[in-house]
């Protein structure tokens, strides 16, 4: 077997050959087993706190390890080394491997050879974690002032910035050997208003998958504290928010944290194969009014949802979810395509080499429709204007799923009027997006804050939305 | 890679030393070791079987009152020695910070109370005998009802986990515990709708594991009574949240009296040390030394003995729970609370921290309900610690004239925790510890549900 073997950590620091990946591959395999993969990572963070005027504290982490998985079927093996060395790499392929209990069959190994990566969508000339200290902490300092310039209701601010720079090699018995470095940054400012003991905060961070670079224009530190300001003491007179069903129109970009929620948790393969998503057999079904068209694209150059290859090793691309409304298909891994007959859509994430992989989205919105936003508000007698989101969750077997609004305002006779208090919104995925009456030419995804949960597992990902307007859904708030 | 306790102790002391010879004034390290098994059987069949050993080393350093932090899996020395001296330099570049530093030296103690955090019984279970108890798990919910055709498994979960803790003033310590779970999550199928629940029983020793059928059997039940939910009437109602829905109205409290959110002014209970701030029925306690619980532990990730904590007394918040740092700046006794973050630097953390029970029993509170909503379930983010504002998605049966009737679900529950701690009327006696925060049954008066 010959391997021109990449220039990467794990050769030439961790001393890995490809004589080695054989011989893992080998072992992994050693009891049956239809498929076995090695996960190689090397991950190094870094964090700076900046708070009460000056930098508190920074951190730096260094995370290594390989993951070797065997599937069997529709059964997954897993186990994982944080120790390179060839002997602990063998015990966790031989642990792993125990998931299949069969005849070891040589010919499930493909010999491996360096496969060209599909996309490059963030080289960076300067990684994230070979720059100093000290711009980021000029940029966290120039995001205080900035925020504390805002307004002197302004009392607490604080500026965090993270990195992340992971080289990850993957290995199969299928013979893909890929690699890739990818870098991660994000800038954080929280700000809490206070007015005659009143205190509210506001929230604004940005980033993507590129170096400092990415913290300009839109993502410029002083506008991302502004940003937090201007939402903290917007609070400050922030009336209850209504209570029960009504009209609600969603501004762009982030509160495209409805479609993550309402459909895309439900669109991935492994609730689908199982049967256990409100979405299971609907595909070439009508699930959302024809106005709507949504995907997910994990091929935008330096977004946060963005990857040349998932982490199976398999290319990432522009999958459609739902098109004019009929749903189109599901977010594969390969276990889900294998068992599904299905075409792999390079889906397959997991947080670090500790995990095992499952179908994830990478960034997931709304196509652009015809209305102008002006028009959409000015078409709403009564209803919510939400343009700010916290969190949301679903349940993707009942379809239940919820989204937290953090700013939003009511909507008079096809005007914004007054901000209203925090308040979770509440409805239904399979039907949510037959409400939709009008979606508005202004797409917009959000500034590269996605945090992504599911199964234990956290993994980066973007959201997009052009400004919709949704017919009906129940708002929770206090005002009946 | 093998090395025992021992070897772990001289890591954590060497470490220690390095901060200091590469010009840290204080430092410390802490190691942990952890050994996991885990395995979900699924429709019958083993789905997912993952074994692992990890360790990691989370170094903070002190260079006078600047400080940074560090953590790295990787524990070969060149690593390691490079780590430390980057750690250092950090912190040189960090600003000082007058409430900087480790815990005072004359806080640390050398003898510590065996809390029962370890059972080797542990041990004496096979793989084969752990998958079994995952296949119980689910058979037993699946034979539960004929309309359970679906599920997502029946899962057993094990972790051996050894911490050890060593500063430059010479603290050492170290201590291992063992925990456990079974699960099981059902899902019915009626007219083409679908319903999950689940249920798990989890212990640090295996003789206080649930039976695997018992297990199964209440996640089969959990599932069974949300068949044919739908939403209400928007609405002022009671509502009585289940211990397992009420220890998430825990978790928001101890984020609100956690010592870094005071100082930052960012909890509804800042200035209110003192003052009553929830109802005369309610006592809140951080408990480090419960025997064998869940969030026990010796000393904290800093060092500082472990302690109970009374927060709310009859209603009177009593005390903030404090990391040495928070317990400096606020001018204030540490509490037991630091905690360390995945990146190595100190935050503050719950022991075991829970409500008081009382003496009413779950049905007698539901008994004493005329109209509301029983809730088992709450999704979504919505909570303002800043100032209480709460809103909430939730799921649970509708309550008439103290009973329980239909399945709810699509709903929002919403209020402020000012006034919920305020207007408790009816607490159970049905303390659930499944977790480190914990609660019973919890009635409040009167919030709006919105709904249809």
């Amino acid at each position: 077997m010959v391997i021109n073997a990449p220039p990467s950590v794990f050769t030439a620091t961790y001393g890995v050959t490809p004589a080695d990946l054989e011989s893992y591959l080998a072992e992994a395999l050693s009891r049956g087993g239809d498929y076995a993969d090695l996960y190689f990572e090397h991950r190094v963070n870094h964090s700076i706190v900046f708070e009460e005027q000056i930098v508190k504290t920074a951190t730096k982490s260094v995370n290594v390890g390989v993951g070797v998985r065997v599937l069997s079927g529709e059964k997954t093996g897993y186990a994982y080394s944080e120790d390179l060395s060839r002997a602990s790499i063998l015990k966790a392929a031989r642990t792993a491997a125990f998931i299949a209990s069969a005849a070891p069959d040589g010919s499930k190994i493909k010999e491996p050879g360096p496969v060209a990566r599909e996309h490059d969508l963030y080289s960076a000339p300067i990684l994230p974690n070979e720059l100093g200290v000290d711009r980021k902490i000029a940029m966290l300092e120039e995001a205080n002032l900035a925020a504390r310039a805002y307004s002197d209701k302004i009392r607490h601010v604080q500026a965090s910035y993270v990195d992340e720079t992971k080289q990850i090699l993957i290995v199969t018995s299928e013979g893909r050997y890929v690699w890739d470095v990818q870098p991660m940054v994000r800038l954080n400012v929280l700000c809490i208003a206070e007015e005659n003991g009143n205190r509210q905060s506001g929230y604004q961070g940005g980033g993507g998958r590129r170096s400092l670079d990415v913290f300009s224009g839109d993502l410029d530190p002083k506008a991302i504290a502004r940003e937090a300001a201007r939402q903290a003491v917007l609070q400050l007179s922030a009336v209850d928010a209504p209570a029960g069903p009504m009209e609600v129109v969603l501004a762009p970009g982030w509160p495209g944290i409805l479609l993550h929620e309402a459909i895309g948790h439900g669109l991935e393969a492994d609730f689908n194969r199982k049967k256990t998503s409100a979405f299971a057999g609907l595909v070439g079904q009508k699930v959302a009014s024809e106005l709507c068209t949504v995907v997910d694209d994990g091929t935008i150059p330096f977004r946060r949802g963005s990857l040349n290859m998932d982490d199976e090793g398999n290319p990432t691309r522009n999958t459609v979810l739902i098109e004019k409304g009929v749903l189109q298909g599901y977010l594969q891994d390969s276990l889900s395509a294998r068992a599904m007959g299905a075409e792999l859509t390079g889906n397959g994430r997991r947080q670090s080499y500790d995990h095992i992989p499952m179908p994830r989205m990478t960034n997931t919105f709304m196509m652009a429709g015809e209305s102008a936003p002006e028009d959409i508000i000015k078409s709403v007698k009564k209803g919510l204007y939400a343009v700010h989101f916290g969190g949301g969750q679903v349940d993707i077997t009942s379809g239940k799923f919820v989204f937290s609004a953090s700013e939003a305002y009511l909507i008079e006779d096809g005007h914004i009027t007054a901000p209203v208090k925090g308040a979770t919104l509440i409805g239904d995925g399979p039907t949510v997006l037959r409400q939709v009456t009008m979606v508005g030419n202004d797409l917009q995804l959000d500034r590269g804050v996605g945090i992504c949960g599911k199964e234990g597992q956290t993994v980066p990902v973007s959201v997009g939305l052009p400004t919709i307007k949704i017919r009906e859904i129940t708002v929770g708030g206090t005002e009946k | 890679m093998s090395s025992g306790s021992d070897n772990l102790r001289e890591l954590a002391q060497e470490v220690v030393r390095e901060a200091r010879n590469a010009g840290a004034s204080e430092a410390d390290a802490l190691i942990l070791e952890e050994e996991a098994f885990s395995v979900t059987v699924r429709l019958g069949e083993v789905e997912t079987l993952k074994e692992s050993i990890s360790r990691t080393l989370r170094l903070r350093v002190f260079d006078g009152k600047r400080t940074a932090a560090s953590q790295t899996s990787d524990l070969t020395p060149a690593v390691v020695r490079q780590l430390v001296a980057e750690t250092v330099e950090m912190a040189r570049r960090t600003s000082e910070d007058p409430s900087s530093g480790l815990p005072d030296a004359s806080l640390f103690a050398s003898t510590f109370p065996d809390l029962e955090l370890l059972d080797p019984e542990w041990d004496a279970l096979s793989p084969a005998d752990r998958i079994a108890m995952a296949r119980r798990a689910e058979a037993a919910a699946m034979a539960a009802d004929p309309s359970i055709v679906n599920s997502e498994g029946g899962s057993f979960d094990y972790s051996r986990s050894r911490t050890v803790l060593a500063n430059t003033f010479g603290f050492l310590g170290d201590y291992a515990g063992t925990a456990g779970s079974i699960s099981a999550v059902p899902i019915t199928q009626t007219d083409g709708a679908m319903q999950r629940d689940y249920w798990f029983s989890t212990s640090r020793r295996v003789s206080q594991l649930e039976s695997p059928e018992a297990v199964g059997r209440r996640a089969a039940e959990r599932a069974l009574r949300r068949v044919g939910a739908r939403k209400v009437k928007t609405c002022e109602a009671a509502i009585v949240f289940d211990p397992l829905t009420a220890r998430g109205l825990m978790g928001h409290l101890f984020q609100a009296v956690a010592g870094d959110a005071i100082y930052r002014r960012g909890s509804f209970l800042v200035d209110r040390l003192g003052s009553p701030v929830a109802a005369p029925s309610i006592s809140v306690l951080d408990n480090a030394l419960l025997k064998g619980g869940l969030g026990s532990s010796p000393f904290d990730d800093e060092g500082v003995p472990s302690q109970t904590t009374r927060v709310i007394d009859r209603g009177t918040l009593g005390n903030y729970l404090h990391s040495a740092y928070t317990a400096r700046k606020l001018g204030s006794r540490p509490t037991g609370n630091g905690a360390r973050t995945g990146a190595g630097s100190m935050t503050v953390g719950p022991s075991n921290f829970y409500l008081e029970p009382g003496t009413h029993s779950p049905d007698e509170i539901i008994a004493n309900t005329k109209s509301g909503l029983y809730v088992f379930e709450m999704i979504g983010s919505g909570v303002n610690l800043v100032n209480g504002d709460y809103s909430r998605g939730a799921a649970g049966l509708w309550i008439e004239n103290g009973k329980l009737t239909y399945p709810v679900h699509e709903i929002t529950i919403s209020g402020n925790l000012k006034e919920m701690l305020q207007s408790v009327d009816m607490i159970g006696n049905d303390l659930l510890f499944m977790g480190n925060i914990a609660s019973p049954t919890v009635r409040i008066p009167r919030m709006v549900i919105s709904g249809e």
